[in-house]
C-alpha cells in the first residue's frame, strides 16, 4: 500500500502540471461554465487545446485521440486539471457514454468520422433513451423504427434528455419488433439531431433551470449505417452505455465538502460560528467520513483497475452516496443560514446561490443514470447476489404486456 | 500510487481466517458467553503461536516486526470471528503506549512479552460516566504509589499489567496528567469482573490503594502519549469493525437466501434486498477509509491524525448499522439466545465505546480538519 507517485507517475504529474500552467485559459472562465453559447464555446475551446496537445479523453486508445492512459494517470490528470474540469461537463455524454458504445459496436465509419471529434470537443452528444413511461423500466420503452429500403424511420418520445437542444448527435434506443419480449425487439441507432422530423422542448425543472428536454420524433429517417449492433440487440448495446453512464455520472460530480466546511466557518450560529455546534459539527464528521469513503473507494477501484481487473458493478455506490450526500448537506447548508438562506437570488446568496443550486440539482442526480432505487437493486443483485426481482413482463411478448398508459 | 495489500498480506488474511473459523467457532464465542472464563485460553494461547501478538512489534523487542499493515489484516480477521481474547488490550493499547513511551529498558521488558504471549496488557482511563478528559481523571500518583478507582477496564481481571492515567499535577488542563505502568499482581492492587453489554470481552473494576507506579514516559506528558496510542488504535479497531460489519452483513445475506416467507426466499424482497446494499455501502466506504487509516499507520504520515478520526467514525457507524440490521433481516429468530446475531450487536457496541464514543470522535475528526486546513 503506497500513496505516493511512482517515479513514471510523478514525471505524468509534472508533465500535466506544466502544460496546464502554460496553457490554462485566463481567469474570468469561471464565470463561462454554463450551458449558453457562450459558456459551451469556452468549454470547446480548453477541450481543443487538450485535445490537440493529447490530453484529451486520455484513456482511450491512440486511434481514438487518447494516449492508452493507464487508470492512475487518469487519475493524476483529473486531479491536475481540477476546477478546469468543470469546463468538461458538456460532454459528458458524449465521452463518458456515447462513444464508448461507438467504440464497441459501431461500424468502423462511425468511429473513424465520430469518436476523435467527440474527444476534440467540435462534436457532442446526448442520449435519447428514458421515454415518458419507461425510466427506470427502459427496456419498456415505445419509441418505434421501422425499416423502408435502406433506411429507418422512426416516431415516438423521449424525455429527460440532457443538452439535447445543443447537441449535435445522439444515440437511440428504439424498439422494431414489438411481437416478442420485451427485450428482445430493441435496436440501437444513432442520429443527427438536426434532421427532419426532430422536435427538442426543453423542460423547466424544479430549479427553474432547463437542463433536460422532450425529444419528439416524426417520421425521422435514419440510414441503416447508423445503426449500433444487430437488429434486436439494441438491449445489449445499451448496457454498454449504462455501465459507463453510471461511471461517468457519479464520477462527474464534485462532493462539496470544502466548501460546506469552510461556510461553517463564516456564518454566524447561535454561539459563534456554525461549525462550533455540536450538531453541525456531527454532520460535517458524517459528510465527510462518506466523502473520504468515495475518494478511498475511487483509489482502490483504480489500483483495481491498473492490476487489469474489470471494473464491477461496485461503481454503484459512488452515485448512490453522492446524491444523498449532496441534497442532505445543501439543505443543512441553507438551514445553517437561517431565514436569510431562503434567498437564491445569486447577488445576495451566500456563496452566489451555490448550495441553492446543489439543492435542487441534489434531486436529479438521485434519479439520473438509474435511481437510488435502481443502484440497489443493482447492488443487491449483482454484488451480493440476491435474487432478482420478480417479473410479470419477462415472457411476454412486447405488444401483450399491460400498460396503465392504454 | 497502490491502494491494495499485498498478495503476502491477502495470504496471511486467508491463513488467519482459517485458523479463526476453527479457533474461535460460534461454539468457542459461546463458551465464553455463557460460562465463567474471561477469555479463551486456547484461543489465546494459539494467537500466540502464530506471533500475531508480536506482529507489529519490532524484532529487537521480541516481536515478528511485519508491521502495521499486517496487524490491520489480522485486526479485520479477529474482529469478524468476535475472537473473545485480550487482544485489543494487550496490542492496541498496552503495547502502543509503551512503544510510544516506554524508555528502552521498559520496552525489551513489557515487549518482549507480549510478543511471547507471556503477559496480557491493559489501558486504565475511565472512571465514571461520561467523556474521559484531564477534568475527570481522579486517580492520583506521587513518590511511586497510585490511588483511585478505574472502571471500566477491558481486560483488567485478567491482565498482568496495565498502563495508568492518573494525576500528578493540580490542574484540571491536559499537563496534570502522567501515565504509570502498574503490575496488577502487586500489593493495593484489587481487580473485579464486572458485567458488561458484551460478556465475551472481559471489562473490569480496578481499585489501586498506593500500588507501587513505574512511570511511562515523561511526567505531564500523559494525555499527549494518549492521544498518540488512540489514533493508532483506532485504525487497528476500525479494522475489527470492518471484519464485524462484513460478517454480520454475509449472516443477514444467507439468512435472507435462506429464508423463506409468502413462497418466496426473502432476499427477493425488494425492502430487504434494499437494506442489505445499504450495509454493504456503509461496509465498502468504512473499508475504504481504513485502507487510508492503515496507510497513514503504516507510514506515521501526517495525515494519521485526520484518517484515523476518519476510520473510527466511518467504522462504527458500519459496524452499527450492519450488526443491528442483521438482526431485523433474522426478525424474531434474531431477538433469540440461540442466533449468532446479538454476538456481533453486542460487540459492536463494546467496540464503539472502547476509545470514546462515537460524537465524541466526530468531534476530533472536524478539530482535525480545522487545524490541518489551518496550517
Amino acid at each position: 500500500m503506497d500513496f505516493n507517485d511512482t517515479p513514471q507517475e510523478a514525471a505524468f504529474r509534472a508533465q500535466a502540471r506544466e502544460w496546464i500552467a502554460a496553457n490554462r485559459p485566463a481567469d474570468g472562465w469561471q464565470t463561462r461554465t454554463g450551458r449558453d453559447d457562450d459558456g459551451i464555446a469556452t468549454s470547446k475551446a480548453w477541450q481543443k487545446k487538450k485535445y490537440d496537445a493529447g490530453w484529451a479523453c486520455i484513456h482511450w486508445p491512440t486511434e481514438f485521440g487518447g494516449r492508452g492512459a493507464t487508470p492512475i494517470e487518469r487519475v493524476i490528470w483529473s486531479q491536475e486539471e481540477g476546477e478546469l474540469g468543470q469546463l468538461g461537463g458538456v460532454f459528458i455524454i458524449g465521452q463518458g457514454m456515447c462513444a464508448p458504445t461507438i467504440m464497441a459496436h459501431g461500424s468502423q465509419a462511425a468511429k473513424e468520422r465520430h469518436v476523435p471529434k467527440i474527444a476534440s470537443g467540435e462534436e457532442i452528444w446526448c442520449q435519447l433513451f428514458s421515454e415518458p413511461g419507461s425510466g427506470s423500466d427502459l427496456a419498456g420503452l415505445r419509441t418505434r423504427a421501422e425499416k423502408q429500403g435502406d433506411e429507418w424511420v422512426i416516431n415516438g418520445q423521449k424525455i429527460w434528455t440532457s443538452g439535447a437542444h445543443y447537441a449535435d448527435y445522439g444515440i437511440l434506443i428504439t424498439r422494431t419488433d414489438p411481437n416478442v419480449a420485451k427485450h428482445k425487439g430493441l435496436t440501437m441507432f444513432y442520429l443527427d439531431m438536426r434532421s427532419p422530423g426532430v422536435t427538442i422542448k426543453p423542460i423547466k425543472q424544479v430549479s427553474g433551470r432547463s437542463d433536460f428536454n422532450e425529444v419528439y420524433f416524426a417520421d425521422v429517417r435514419i440510414p441503416d449505417s447508423q445503426r449500433l449492433g444487430e437488429v434486436g440487440d439494441g438491449w445489449k448495446v445499451s448496457l454498454t452505455t449504462l455501465m459507463n453512464e453510471r461511471l461517468a455520472v457519479g464520477g462527474g460530480f464534485p462532493t462539496n465538502f470544502e466548501e460546506m466546511f469552510e461556510m461553517t466557518k463564516v456564518i454566524e450560529g447561535d454561539n459563534g460560528a456554525a461549525i462550533d455546534d455540536a450538531a453541525v459539527r456531527e454532520k460535517l464528521a458524517d459528510w465527510y467520513i462518506r466523502a473520504a469513503g468515495l475518494r478511498n473507494t475511487q483509489n482502490r477501484m483504480m489500483s483495481a483497475l491498473s492490476r487489469g481487473q474489470a471494473p464491477g458493478p461496485e461503481a454503484s455506490i459512488s452515485k448512490l452516496v453522492l446524491g444523498i450526500n449532496r441534497q442532505n448537506m445543501a439543505s443543512t447548508m441553507l438551514d445553517i443560514q437561517d431565514t436569510y438562506g431562503v434567498i437564491s437570488q445569486k447577488d445576495l446568496a451566500v456563496n452566489g446561490g451555490q448550495f441553492h443550486e446543489i439543492f435542487f440539482r441534489a434531486v436529479a442526480h438521485r434519479i439520473e443514470g438509474g435511481t437510488d432505487e435502481i443502484l440497489r437493486n443493482i447492488i443487491a443483485e449483482r454484488v451480493l447476489g440476491l435474487p432478482g426481482d420478480i417479473r410479470v413482463d419477462k415472457d411476454l411478448p412486447f405488444n401483450k404486456i399491460p400498460s396503465g398508459a392504454n | 500510487m497502490n491502494f491494495e495489500f499485498s498478495d503476502d498480506q491477502k495470504l496471511l488474511k486467508e491463513q488467519a481466517r482459517g485458523f479463526l473459523q476453527s479457533k474461535s467457532s460460534s461454539k468457542d464465542v459461546r463458551r465464553i458467553l455463557d460460562g465463567n472464563e474471561p477469555f479463551h485460553p486456547e484461543l489465546w494461547k494459539g494467537v500466540a503461536e502464530m506471533g500475531w501478538l508480536g506482529a507489529s512489534i519490532p524484532e529487537e523487542y521480541g516481536g515478528l516486526g511485519l508491521g502495521y499493515l499486517e496487524l490491520c489484516v489480522i485486526a479485520e480477521e479477529l474482529g469478524r470471528a468476535v475472537a473473545p481474547i485480550p487482544f485489543s488490550s494487550t496490542v492496541y493499547l498496552f503495547a502502543e503506549a509503551i512503544l510510544a513511551a516506554g524508555t528502552e529498558e521498559q520496552k525489551q521488558k513489557y515487549l518482549e512479552k507480549v510478543s511471547a504471549g507471556e503477559i496480557i496488557g491493559a489501558l486504565a482511563l475511565s472512571e465514571g460516566p461520561g467523556a474521559v478528559t484531564p477534568k475527570t481523571i481522579q486517580s492520583s500518583a506521587s513518590g511511586g504509589k497510585i490511588t483511585g478507582t478505574k472502571l471500566p477496564v477491558a481486560d483488567g481481571d485478567v491482565a498482568d499489567y496495565a498502563v495508568v492515567a492518573a494525576r500528578t499535577g493540580s490542574g484540571s488542563d491536559e499537563g496534570s496528567i502522567s501515565l504509570f505502568i502498574v503490575d496488577m499482581k502487586s500489593a493495593g492492587v484489587k481487580a473485579e469482573a464486572i458485567e458488561t453489554v458484551d460478556p465475551t470481552r472481559s471489562h473490569a473494576k480496578v481499585t489501586f490503594d498506593g500500588a507501587a507506579a513505574e512511570p511511562l514516559g515523561a511526567a505531564g506528558q500523559g494525555w499527549a502519549i494518549l492521544d498518540r496510542v488512540f489514533d493508532r488504535a483506532a485504525v487497528l479497531f476500525g479494522f475489527e469493525q470492518v471484519g464485524g460489519a462484513q460478517a454480520a452483513l454475509e449472516m443477514a445475506r444467507d439468512y435472507a437466501m435462506g429464508r423463506y416467507a409468502f413462497g418466496r426466499p426473502i432476499a427477493s424482497f425488494q425492502a430487504i434486498k434494499h437494506k442489505l446494499a445499504d450495509m454493504y455501502v456503509a461496509t465498502e466506504l468504512a473499508r475504504s477509509n481504513a485502507y487510508y487509516g492503515a496507510w497513514a499507520l503504516s507510514t506515521d504520515a501526517p495525515e494519521l491524525a485526520v484518517a484515523a478520526a476518519t476510520a473510527r467514525v466511518s467504522a462504527t457507524e458500519a459496524y452499527h448499522e450492519c450488526s443491528k440490521e442483521n438482526i431485523q433481516v433474522h426478525g424474531g429468530m434474531g431477538f433469540t439466545w440461540e442466533f449468532d446475531c446479538h454476538l456481533h450487536y453486542r460487540r459492536s457496541k463494546v467496540l464503539s465505546l472502547v476509545l470514546g464514543s462515537l460524537p465524541r470522535w466526530k468531534d476530533r475528526l472536524i478539530s482535525r480538519l480545522e487545524e490541518r486546513n489551518a496550517a
